[in-house]
């Protein structure tokens, strides 16, 4: 069991968690942030089992992961 | 610094400028081999590491000025010495040092130019020391020595001075006062002083917040704000350090005005002129910048013309002139290229003015 | 989330909360944060001194939560030794991209590396000049389209790319040498290996080190952040070999490891 926290003002949207994510679970939100940017989701947070690969990869340091 | 334990000593300027250092409490020496100073690093190499210093050479004037920076950010009360080919390629590490608010003192014995040149005397760099030291608005606090005593003195105040307005100061000299050997009453060395730099970087535990040295402002008003602050500094350094000697007549028919080694060919002019019947008074600057506009402006009000003597086409001239403004014609009795103005023509430019 | 779960993947304390400004997905944030990590990891903070260079790094004295300097183009190994030969404790470490390092930076960076000088270099090597608007870099690859080299660079008309690892493989100060890639997670796992190994050889005060770091620019490179890395992984990394090129702490270790090991020496 798993929890990402993604800081959705810091995101910028660049994709990298999303591609590594092992189980396929990160996609960008619809709306955008104050930037204009597509923010990162956890579309199925019962999935996550908190590997933290999403934080690893991410450039914006805007991921906190809990397991 | 110990006035009381001096001792007499017949030895070279450069070898005065960095004893000089040494008393001032300089303990961190980065520089570039370059003739006519090379006795200074070689000194410091030899002396540094007795009173506890780090003498480094570094890889260029590019390097050591960077070193310089570092040390100064760290707190140390660093120098450099160079000549002016050196001078040049430390252009832009004096602008960060004056941007991010660092002490340093720098010596320049000036040689001929431009380009190569020669390693003769020249005061050619006077531009460089108050108009350049890299770009933007800043420049060198810039003291002007005229013999091997003054070298050795001026170099150890220097410190003091840099702390206080915490910009670069430069001694500038000439390859004839690095290399001539005078007597001079030599400072023991100090201790260094203890940090008083709230504002070096270094290991702080949780007893400040942290340090940032920066010359980077991208906020127009943020970096108006820290040259105004520099600017400031400046007007009070011009209150408190300009520095100048005056030498010869009470009435003056003539002004002579020159600095370093030019004044002291000047000062045999102004006894010579004497002799064949014409008052002068010689105004020496001590200090470049900030500059001694007030006695030049004085005596040009009495004088019915000014000399000013360099060992440059015409750049000392130029801050005469602006003290002057006006009261009097200005004439320039310039060298350059290892040349320094003779006795004998300096009395001749006098006579002819003032007949 | 549930009280009973614990952070696994926490902001780095060495990290300040200024957001950086960085272009999405460019890998220069991936290393502020590796860095961060091993200066948490190590508890060297208030002892660190970083040093921020030109190029779009120039606001790391903002972004890490340290002692900071800010150097002119390419002298930060300068600016590095002066401080160490006043502090020779405190954890100098100086942060280049590779027009800052390997074009006008070169001489202070071998002499820095030639001398031993006791600090850390992490040095990003994105092929371009991020910063001035993507121009041709001395690690900009043959073939590489930049804003300079427009019809990519040709070796008679710009020379070739500088292995500066390998350069400074040929001199005897060096401690630690190695070159990451932040592409991937296995890569970025070593990256972080490499950064946390050059800092503990400064604090083992063995000498220079330098790690550097196979970086992306999707702005300048004209790729998305996804292809950008997947660039670095094939292009660039056949160009420039990721390899740890030098451990003198791995050697010492061997040594003291040696030195204890059970039924040797007395
Ligand atoms: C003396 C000097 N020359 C040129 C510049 C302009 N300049 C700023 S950043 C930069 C290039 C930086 O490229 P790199 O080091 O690769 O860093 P990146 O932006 O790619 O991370 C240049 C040439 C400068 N600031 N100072
Ligand atoms: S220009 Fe390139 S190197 Fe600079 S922040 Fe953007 S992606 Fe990164
Ligand atoms: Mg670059």
């Amino acid at each position: 069991m798993g929890k990402v926290v993604i800081d959705q003002e810091r995101c910028k949207g660049c994709m990298l968690c999303v591609e590594f994510c092992p189980k396929g679970i990160l996609a960008p939100a619809k709306e955008v942030n104050s930037k204009g940017y597509h923010p990162i989701e956890c579309n199925d947070e019962d999935e996550c089992t908190g590997c933290a690969t999403c934080a690893l990869m991410c450039p914006s340091v805007c991921i906190e992961v809990y397991r | 610094m110990s006035e009381t334990q001096r001792t007499r000593e017949f030895i070279t300027g450069n070898e005065a400028t960095a004893r000089g250092a040494i008393a001032g409490g300089c303990r961190y020496f980065f520089g570039y081999p370059i003739t006519p100073q090379n006795k200074i690093p070689e000194y410091m190499s030899a002396h540094l590491p007795e009173v506890g210093g780090v003498f480094l050479q570094a890889e260029s004037e590019v390097a050591a000025i960077n070193m310089v920076y570092g040390a100064s950010a760290a707190g140390a009360r660093v120098m450099t010495t160079s000549s002016s080919p050196g001078i040049s390629l430390m252009q832009e590490g004096l602008s960060y040092m004056i941007g991010s608010e660092l002490p340093c003192v720098l010596v320049n014995m000036v040689r001929g130019g431009p380009g190569l040149g020669n390693i003769g005397p020249a005061q050619s760099d006077y531009w460089l020391a108050t108009r350049g030291c890299g770009h933007g608005d800043g420049q060198c606090i810039t003291l002007t020595p005229n013999s091997v005593q003054e070298l050795h003195d001026f170099t150890a105040r220097a410190f003091e001075i840099a702390d206080r307005y915490r910009n670069p100061t430069m001694v500038l000299a000439d390859a004839i006062l690095a290399n001539m050997m005078e007597p001079c009453d030599v400072l023991p060395p100090t201790e260094m002083p203890p940090a008083d730099r709230p504002y070096a970087v270094g290991p702080h535990g949780q007893e400040r917040e942290r340090n940032i040295v920066n010359s980077l402002w991208v906020d127009f008003d943020e970096m108006e704000e820290v040259n105004l602050r520099i600017q400031e500094r400046y007007r009070q350094a011009a209150e408190e350090i300009t520095d100048w000697e005056e030498y010869g007549s009470d009435e003056p028919e003539v002004l002579v005005c020159a600095y370093g080694i030019s004044s002291r060919v000047c000062e045999s002019a102004v006894d010579e002129a004497g002799k064949a019947g014409v008052q002068a008074r010689l105004v020496r600057p001590k200090t470049v910048f900030p500059f001694p506009s007030e006695p030049i402006a004085k005596w040009a009000e009495q004088a019915k013309c000014a000399v000013v003597v360099e060992a440059s086409m015409g750049q000392f001239v130029e801050d005469v002139r602006l003290a002057v403004e006006g009261r009097c014609p200005v004439e320039l009795v310039g060298h350059a290229g290892g040349n320094i103005p003779a006795v004998s023509e300096v009395v001749a430019r006098i006579l002819e003015m003032t007949s | 989330m549930t009280t009973d779960m614990k952070q696994v993947y926490a902001y780095p304390d060495a990290l300040t909360e200024v957001e950086m400004r960085y272009c999405p997905g460019c890998t220069h944030g991936t290393a502020h944060r590796l860095v961060a990590e091993v200066i948490d990891e190590l508890g060297i903070k208030d002892r660190t001194v970083t040093l921020a260079t030109v190029g779009c790094s120039v606001y790391a004295y903002e972004y890490f939560d340290t002692d900071a300097v800010q150097c002119s183009h390419g002298r930060a190994p300068a600016v590095a030794t002066g401080i160490k030969r006043v502090q020779p404790d405190t954890i100098v470490f100086a942060y280049q991209g590779d027009g800052d390092l390997a074009s006008i930076g070169m001489a202070e960076i071998v002499h820095a590396a030639a001398r031993g000088e006791n600090f850390t270099v992490i040095f990003l090597n994105n092929a371009v000049y991020g910063m001035t608007q993507g121009q041709m870099a001395p690690t900009t690859l043959l073939g590489q389209k930049t804003t300079t080299s427009p019809r990519g660079r040709t070796a008679p008309e710009a020379g070739f790319p500088i292995r500066v690892c390998e350069l400074l493989d040929t001199l005897d100060g060096p401690a630690f040498l190695a070159r990451e890639a932040l592409s991937t997670p296995p890569h970025v796992r070593n990256a972080k290996r490499a950064i946390k190994r050059a800092f503990e050889t400064q604090v083992a005060g063995l000498g220079f080190s330098l790690v550097e770091l196979l970086s992306t620019c999707p702005t300048w490179w004209g790729m998305t952040p996804l292809e950008a890395i997947k660039h670095v992984d094939e292009q660039m990394t056949k160009c420039y070999p990721i390899a740890v090129f030098r451990d003198r702490l791995a050697a010492q270790e061997g040594e003291q490891s040696a030195e204890s090991a059970p039924g040797e020496g007395e």
